[in-house]
């Protein structure tokens, strides 16, 4: 790895922050409270679209986890998700009509406000479905993780993609707005992930889970990517490379020990396979404004049609961080 | 009166503030160093909340950062104002803004009185120290450190090489001999006073101004030529991680303090209500006369410690990717692999699942899926069977299956049929056991009843296959551990190798085998081979099989006594 391909990750870096620069025309401000934000304050920034039925439990549940104020992209909520927003005192709200593809995804509307708003501060970067688990999260608030961090000079956090899903068939039990999704999305599949390491961007790529399981059983290498890394303490010449799965400068992307140790990790409950799923997938696939040319929507349509039950006789009930810990998901590291 | 607190705070003072409190309402003088870096609104804030105690004093502010003398000058400055102000106090307590006394102060005080001369401190030679930061520890005292180890680590790392390469080295003032320890001493009126109105004092100073970390050693080393009376201990738990960082307590570590029986602990983390509100308040103890005890918080951070240089083996995750160059254990615990086994044998996987609490899988790396055992379309760990899912990363199946199943013993039948992509990875595993029959696969195609032209051709293939697979297992990297026979060999004594390999599946029981299962019938066999050797294919795999092998005729009606219980 040498002093050219360092050179070249600085100008990929660069271009990724002009791009942010150049996009911040098609954000416009519907509430933007940013004014509130302290300077210790944890921030989260997510992207969505007519998440409406989701946001109250979200919010309430980073709010409980300690975080202080919400920077959100609203992409063309059409179902009141907008006005819901923008009624929160925590959150500064942004809308845009412009296409989500063309945004890299929303990373560089969400690189954007976080240069501008999230330098200094620790920025959790998830979806409305993504709910954030780390060590001792039931007993110590996130201040207390990202205190930990401070101490320990450490910058980034990963935390993996781990998708949930029901017993039965996906949507046979409806979600009401507010309830917690991992009731109905308790299941999990605990050991059956693959690794490899992007030498590159010096990062992991996981892949893996009930998505590989089910919908790429026979296509493994188009599995989606379950490495994130969503908590940073933010500078303002960092950039999301692709979602929060790569970030630049790549000595972000070491959140593991290559020498044997575990470093701290945490995961990402991935609430997808709600009663909404059939609906937003079906929507996506029309769109087409997800990852390589929503392929991974198409995978689900095709399965989804003759047999929507994901659960199997190994799934792993979730009870609590600690028994993804005793499973290797995610480790306390030196943190105790 | 017996005990002053010296207490030096640089944030979290609304925490201070509690804690000087607590200290002044049981009749202990405090004095607060407070770092200079506190801005003038927010110090004078805290000198007023505290203003209402008469035995609460300030001492003149220095600028502190870690890792140098200001620390000391800060400690010097507040005991100096501690003994001349107050003269009743027999001891004096060093303590930082996260110290939480864990006990009721009468305690304390009442230990202390009981001991009027014995000082705190821990106070080791340097040789004995594992712990130090960055591996210096005669040369804290040997070396100059003229720069910032938090803020110019480059610099300090490549200033004490140019030293070391010059040969560079401090003259020790005479009567020094360097001591290091813990920062938070508990030293008598007698001790400090001495250190302080010591006539070298001057040049104590001058020479400890220049040593790294003079917080960690200037008291260790004074009190020794000072002290009538030291035990070699902190009276302040207080654990480092291993990068010399403090380990912090949280809400969750209550009962751990209070089991622990220490007075003091170090680092409360600020938020940390509950224990602040639990141990501050006036609540009887249960522990009054107890000595420290941190036994159980000492064994729980030294297992986070090395969960974070160790970690878990055979766990691959996304916080642990070793280098497939470091460490040669890929999985997480033992298992067997047997190539040729089940072919040679009726039932052979039902039979030697009966073996205690051993998983024999079928062909794990068959062409159409993985055959675990029961024959489930996932297994442990939601595990796919699916022959692509597995092949697009085989290794990581291998150690799934394994760290999924841990506590039970896996055994797997492999053969020169399957995918060979693991080959080398198991070779390569210290954990796997493998057991070869070379040549078994010819013994399928002996059974099958296809046109002799196409066995022909699959037994070139199968024998290239397994050949393949011998010279790695027979290659210098191999780290299994591994048998290999010949199948004419294993043909005439059965009992010998599978004796062995039910030794390793159940090694604590260790049956007796006395008759092997039902064998395949071989008669024929021999001329089979033959009729492949005179079809021109060099047979090399099998041994030297005898033409006119007769195996005795199957029994029909035979028991199963396939070991004697004791």
């Amino acid at each position: 790895m040498g002093a050219l391909t360092s050179y070249r990750l600085r100008l990929k870096r660069k271009r990724h922050l002009i791009r942010g620069f150049r996009k911040r025309h098609e954000l416009s401000a519907v509430k933007n409270r940013t004014a509130q934000i302290a300077p210790a304050d944890i921030l989260v920034f997510t992207t969505l679209r007519n998440e409406l039925v989701r946001l109250p439990y979200f919010l309430k549940y980073y709010r409980d986890l300690g975080v202080n104020h919400f920077l959100i992209v609203d992409n063309g909520s059409d179902d009141g998700s907008r006005e819901y927003l923008a009624q929160q005192d925590d959150v500064s709200l942004w809308t845009t009509q412009a296409s989500y593809k063309r945004a890299k995804f929303g990373v560089d509307w969400l690189n954007w406000l976080q240069r501008k708003y999230g330098h200094d501060h620790w920025c959790l970067t998830v979806d409305t479905d993504e709910f954030f688990v780390y060590p001792f999260c039931d007993t110590r608030p996130l201040r207390a993780l990202t205190d930990w961090l401070d101490a320990s000079e450490i910058r980034s956090f990963g935390a993996m993609l781990m998708d949930m899903y029901p017993e039965g068939p996906i949507g046979a039990e409806p979600y009401q707005a507010g309830q917690n999704p991992l009731e109905i999305t308790r299941w999990f599949d605990s050991g059956n992930y693959t690794i490899r390491k992007n030498s590159q961007f010096r990062n992991l790529w996981i892949q893996g889970g009930v998505r590989a399981r089910v919908f790429f059983d026979d296509n493994p290498e188009r599995a989606p990517a379950l490495n994130k890394i969503p908590l940073v303490k933010w500078r303002r010449s960092y950039a999301y490379v692709s979602s929060t799965h790569t970030l630049l400068p790549r000595g972000l992307n070491l959140v593991y020990d290559a020498s044997g140790g575990e470093k701290a990790s945490g995961c990402l409950l991935h609430a997808k396979f709600l009663d909404t799923f059939e609906a937003k997938s079906k929507e996506e696939l029309q769109r087409r404004q997800h990852y390589a040319n929503s392929h991974e929507y198409r995978a689900y349509n095709t399965r989804m049609a003759d047999d929507p039950v994901l659960w199997c006789e190994w799934s792993e009930e979730y009870i609590n961080w600690r028994q993804l810990e005793v499973l290797g998901l995610m480790s306390k590291g030196n943190w105790a | 009166m017996s005990l002053g607190v010296v207490m030096i705070v640089h944030d979290a003072l609304h925490r201070a503030t509690q804690l000087a409190r607590h200290w002044s309402d049981h009749g202990c003088p405090v004095v607060l160093h407070v770092d200079q870096r506190v801005d003038r609104d927010t110090y004078d804030r805290f000198v007023k909340s505290l203003a209402d105690r008469d035995n609460v004093l300030f001492c003149d502010r220095h600028r502190c950062e870690w890792g140098t003398w200001s620390l000391v000058a800060a400690s010097q400055a507040a005991a100096e104002l501690m003994l001349e102000r107050f003269p009743d106090v027999q001891h004096v307590l060093l303590a930082s803004g996260s110290c939480l006394p864990l006990r009721p102060v009468a305690e304390l005080t009442d230990y202390l009185r009981d001991r009027p001369t014995t000082d705190f401190i821990e106070s080791v030679t340097t040789e004995d120290v594992p712990w130090a930061i960055g591996g210096l520890n005669t040369e804290r005292f040997t070396l100059r450190f003229p720069f910032s180890w938090k803020r110019r680590r480059r610099l300090f790392d490549g200033y004490v090489r140019f030293q070391r390469r010059v040969g560079y080295k401090r003259r020790i003032p005479l009567g020094i001999s360097p001591h290091l320890g813990s920062q938070w001493w508990c030293l008598t009126r007698h001790t400090l006073l001495a250190i302080l109105n010591d006539p070298r004092r001057s040049v104590n100073d001058a020479y400890f101004r220049r040593v790294w970390i003079p917080d960690e050693s200037y008291y260790q080393t004074l009190s020794r030529q000072h002290s009538n009376k030291i035990e070699s201990r902190s009276l302040t738990l207080s654990k480092f991680d291993y990068q010399g960082k403090p380990h912090v307590f949280y809400d969750d570590h209550l009962q751990l303090l209070r089991r622990s029986d220490c007075f003091l602990a170090r680092k409360i983390w600020p938020h940390a209500d509950r224990l602040y509100d639990s141990f501050l308040s006036d609540a009887p103890s249960f522990s009054a006369g107890a000595e420290p005890n941190p036994g159980e918080i000492d064994r729980i951070f030294a297992k986070a410690v090395d969960r974070r240089t160790k970690g878990r083996p055979g766990l691959l995750m996304q916080s642990r990717f070793p280098h497939q160059r470091w460490g040669n254990r890929v999985t997480a615990e033992p298992y067997v692999v047997l190539q040729g086994f089940t072919e040679m044998f009726r039932g052979f996987e039902p039979w030697l699942s009966s073996f205690g609490k051993v998983r024999v899988h079928g062909h794990l790396f068959a062409p159409d899926s993985a055959h675990f055992a029961g024959g489930g379309a996932e297994y442990f760990g939601a595990l796919s069977s699916s022959a692509a899912l597995r092949d697009y990363d085989s290794t990581a199946f291998l150690t799934n299956l394994i760290w999924n199943t841990r506590g039970d013993r896996q055994c797997f039948q492999f053969g020169p049929a399957d995918t060979q992509d693991i080959t080398w990875n198991i070779a390569r595993d210290a954990n796997a056991r493998i057991h070869v029959i070379s040549g078994a696969w010819a013994v399928p195609l002996f059974l099958s009843e296809g046109r002799f032209a196409d066995i022909r051709r699959t037994a070139a293939r199968l024998q290239k296959t397994e050949s393949a697979f011998l010279s790695v297992l027979r290659s210098d990297h191999c780290r299994a551990r591994v048998k290999i026979q010949t199948l004419s060999n294993f043909v005439r004594n059965p009992i010998e190798p599978l004796q062995d390999v039910v030794d390793q599946l159940a090694a604590r029981d260790r049956p007796k085998l006395t008759a092997p299962p039902e064998m395949v019938h071989l008669g024929g066999f021999g001329e089979f081979l033959q009729n492949l050797k005179n079809q021109g294919m060099h047979l090399h795999l099998a041994g030297d099989f005898p033409t006119d092998y007769a195996p005795e005729p199957p029994q029909a009606e035979r028991a199963t006594p396939y070991l004697v219980t004791k």
